[in-house]
């Protein structure tokens, strides 16, 4: 097994699935000549040639469009934006056709393309480089939305997502590029859409994350262990849609208290749709309100140092709502 | 924790009420938060299982958070309230907390967590102010707790939680249940101690010892009302249930011919209303009857301990004192040193002060006997049930004028039943006819003559 950043294992999986399967193709915003603004395509142009990886005009809707159509002549493409700021000029691409293809078509058609951004803050990034706009998709029936934040899920979902037959949106933490590594086990390794994973097992109280914030629950969990503060299961989600129920359910049940912690915002956000979830199928194990951590409630994460930090959650405030969930 | 200044203000705790007593029930309060209070003005009143007693303030000042609800059962020592003394200040210092409260969370802040202010459409509607959702979180269960209750028939009351506000927790529950099925001896005793507390003497119709329902299990219906429990409710319940489960009751009953009594009674007691100032009572002529079969059967006198017996030296006579709102066991003591107008004072003064709410810890403590009185309402058949550790309890029923046989001629007589209710345990059929004959006898054969005094 090797050890990999997690841009590392973007990169690589998406090199090895392009050399095993010809239909497999990459297009975006200078994602050929430059390979990417944050290299996880370096060097692909040069092996697969500009047919295979195309650089786009700035025009996501152009770029999802295409794709929607190489996808239904048969191709698997893979469309990079930029940042995930700028896929709202492609939402009418995505939402009204990628998403409702198979269905408006009764079957006939599907669309199978893989939507690769980066997202996400702490990278003094500000309002147009740190959105972690996730709902606005995992609202939507006809996509998959995955969030992987170590190398090894990256590898096996991007896998995952290029072999499935619908679009999935896959979420690529701009801050988790080179700051996670982990190891990543051979090629061909596959993690299935819509399963979650525990991270670390615990008796006391679940917390449920994904993205870099599953990070600092993981640290947040550690600290209040250590210091006697009972015993935290960390959970990531790893796909935001379909979410894995029954992984979260279980978790429950064995510890019936929940903070759900994410970098986006808490209104309407996948924290939201979890709580909901557990308050239906898990109330009667419930020992504690379902409680939320996320992002301020602000339209823009704020350029200024402080403020972007006062903007995020981290393991310190993560830390202090577990020791409330513990004691109440 | 509890005992550094919260907030703006001092804690106030749970006084030590009386020797032996370690724990309280909180009743009504008579200040709210807001209130201005002066020092040594009553805060609250408190009920333990013997008496009722108001908490007086430490201090001038206001009052600015109540900490402990009514019907909570907290230990000496607990927070009850917080009180300002102004300008934010600590007041006096108070006694050293002996029982750790949770942390001074604000209730506003606990429900849910955010690293940023919530927006107002996010705000939630629970009651404002720290009380009112303290309240809740106190009061409330959460489905896990009502689920393991129901599970186990378990009454959540019963649990001393360590949740937030004294909530009870799952952790709380899972270790009672665990604590149950390690002495299943003992149930539903972790609030109520072991010496008298107020009794309701009348038995309920079934003999079944069926573990109290948890809250919510019987349906309620349209019109129905629902009456919560006052702390005196929930403690006559827990005892009754403790006694029927863990004393094998049996009852006997004996006619008591009390034509003689009743002209003794007849000739001094106007006399004695004058003298005394109140009514002379058949019931001290019963008690002092009592006195007499105890002291010649001490056996009945007596305490069940599991792998002895207890024969009580002193002869300390419980009467039950009936209130609006439930019942109360005052204790004459040294009932044997008394004569008949001793304990008709002795039971004056102990009801006067029980329906005044003015009984003391000793006054209640240390029965090893107790009568019941319910011939006063026209009843003539009871199965009392016995005030623990006690074993045994006596009804006097009324008194009637019969026509009765003796001596194969008709007479009228004023005849009264006495109903005894034995532990099993400690006395037999026989050791219990044997005293009640005696107290018969010693009633029929009752010199009108001799003096109350």
């Amino acid at each position: 097994m090797a050890t990999k950043l997690l841009i590392e294992a973007i990169h690589d999986t998406l090199v090895d699935e392009m050399r095993k399967d010809e239909r497999v193709i990459l297009m975006g915003e200078d994602v050929g000549a430059r390979g990417g603004v944050f290299r996880v395509s370096a060097d692909m142009i040069e092996e697969f040639g500009d047919n295979r990886v195309i650089d786009t005009p700035l025009a996501e809707s152009g770029i999802i469009g295409a794709a929607i159509g190489a996808s239904l002549n048969g191709l698997l493409p893979i469309a990079e934006i930029q940042f995930f700021d700028f896929i709202h000029s492609a939402m009418n691409q995505i939402l009204n056709e990628a998403a409702k293809i198979r269905y408006r078509s009764n079957g006939d058609f599907h669309c199978p393309i893989v939507i690769r951004t980066p997202y996400g803050g702490g990278v003094h990034g500000a309002l147009y480089h740190s959105q972690s706009i996730e709902a606005i998709f995992t609202r939507e029936p006809g996509l998959k939305v995955v969030a992987p934040i170590f190398p090894a899920d990256a590898a096996g979902l991007l896998r995952s997502a290029i072999h499935d037959e619908d679009p999935v949106l896959f979420l690529e933490h701009k801050k988790g590029y080179r700051a996670i590594r982990d190891e990543v086990p051979a090629n061909g390794h596959v993690v299935p859409i819509g399963k979650a994973r525990i991270v670390k097992s615990g008796s006391d109280a679940t917390v449920i994350s994904y993205g870099m914030m599953l990070h600092e629950s993981l640290a947040a969990a550690k600290a209040l262990e250590e210091k006697g503060g009972g015993s935290i299961e960390v959970i990531d989600l790893r796909s935001l849609r379909p979410l894995d129920s029954e992984t979260i359910l279980e978790s429950v049940m064995k510890t019936g208290k929940v903070l759900i912690v994410h970098e986006a915002n808490r209104f309407g956000g996948v924290g939201a749709e979890v709580s909901a979830l557990i308050s239906e199928e898990a109330f009667a194990w419930l020992d504690a309100p379902v409680m939320r951590i996320g992002g301020a409630e602000v339209p823009a994460m704020p350029y200024t140092k402080p403020l972007e930090a006062a903007y995020l959650p981290n393991q310190q405030t993560i830390g202090a709502a577990l020791e409330k969930l513990a004691a109440f | 924790m509890s005992s550094t200044p919260t907030q703006t203000g001092t804690p106030v705790q749970l006084p030590k009420l009386g020797e032996s007593v370690t724990e309280g029930t909180i009743g009504a309060w008579l200040k709210q938060v807001g209130d201005h209070v002066d020092k040594y003005e009553a805060l609250v009143e408190i009920t333990t299982d013997k008496v009722n007693a108001e908490v007086p303030s430490p201090f001038t000042g206001t009052l600015v958070q109540i900490t402990a609800q009514e019907g909570e059962t907290l230990p000496v020592g607990a927070e009850l309230c917080v009180i300002d003394a102004g300008g934010g200040a600590a007041a006096e210092p108070v006694e050293a907390t002996q029982h750790e409260q949770p942390a001074s969370t604000t209730a506003s802040e606990m429900p849910t967590a955010t690293s940023a202010p919530p927006s107002d459409h996010e705000r939630s509607p629970r009651p404002t102010g720290p009380d009112g959702a303290l309240e809740l979180l106190r009061t409330r269960s959460s489905p896990a707790v009502r689920r393991i209750a129901e599970e186990h028939g378990i009454e959540i009351g019963q649990i001393a939680g360590s949740g937030i506000g004294g909530r009870v927790t799952k952790r709380d529950i899972l270790q009672f249940v665990e604590d149950q099925r390690s002495a299943p001896v003992q149930p539903a005793t972790a609030v109520s101690t072991p010496t008298a507390p107020p009794v309701m003497p009348a038995r309920p119709e079934s003999r079944e010892p069926a573990p109290a329902p948890a809250p919510g299990q019987v349906e309620v219906y349209e019109g129905d009302t629902v009456v919560p429990l006052t702390p005196m409710r929930r403690q006559i319940a827990e005892h009754m249930v403790r006694s029927e489960r863990t004393a094998p009751h049996v009852t006997t009953w004996m006619e008591v011919d009390m034509t003689r009594v009743v002209a003794a009674r007849a000739r001094v007691k106007e006399r004695f209303t004058q003298d005394e100032g109140f009514d002379l009572t058949y019931l001290a002529y019963v008690i002092k009857g009592v006195v007499q079969a105890l002291h010649d059967h001490p056996n009945v006198n007596a305490v069940w301990d599991e792998s002895r017996i207890i024969r009580r030296k002193a002869i300390n006579i419980g009467v039950a004192v009936g209130l609006e709102d439930g019942l109360i066991v005052p204790v004459i003591r040294n009932a044997d040193e008394k004569n008949i107008a001793g304990i008709a004072r002795a039971i004056r003064d102990l009801t006067t002060k029980a329906r005044e709410n003015r009984l003391s810890v000793d006054d209640v403590q240390g029965g090893t006997f107790t009568v019941n009185n319910p011939g006063t309402f026209g009843t003539i058949l009871s199965t009392p049930i016995i005030v623990q550790p006690q074993s045994a309890i006596l009804s006097t029923e009324a008194i009637v004028k019969r026509p009765v046989v003796i001596d194969d001629s008709i007479a009228i007589r004023s005849m009264m039943n006495l109903s005894l209710s034995l532990d099993h345990r400690v006395l037999d059929g026989l050791a219990g006819a044997r005293f009640l004959s005696e107290v018969k006898n010693w009633l029929e054969r009752f010199n009108p003559e001799s003096s109350v005094y």
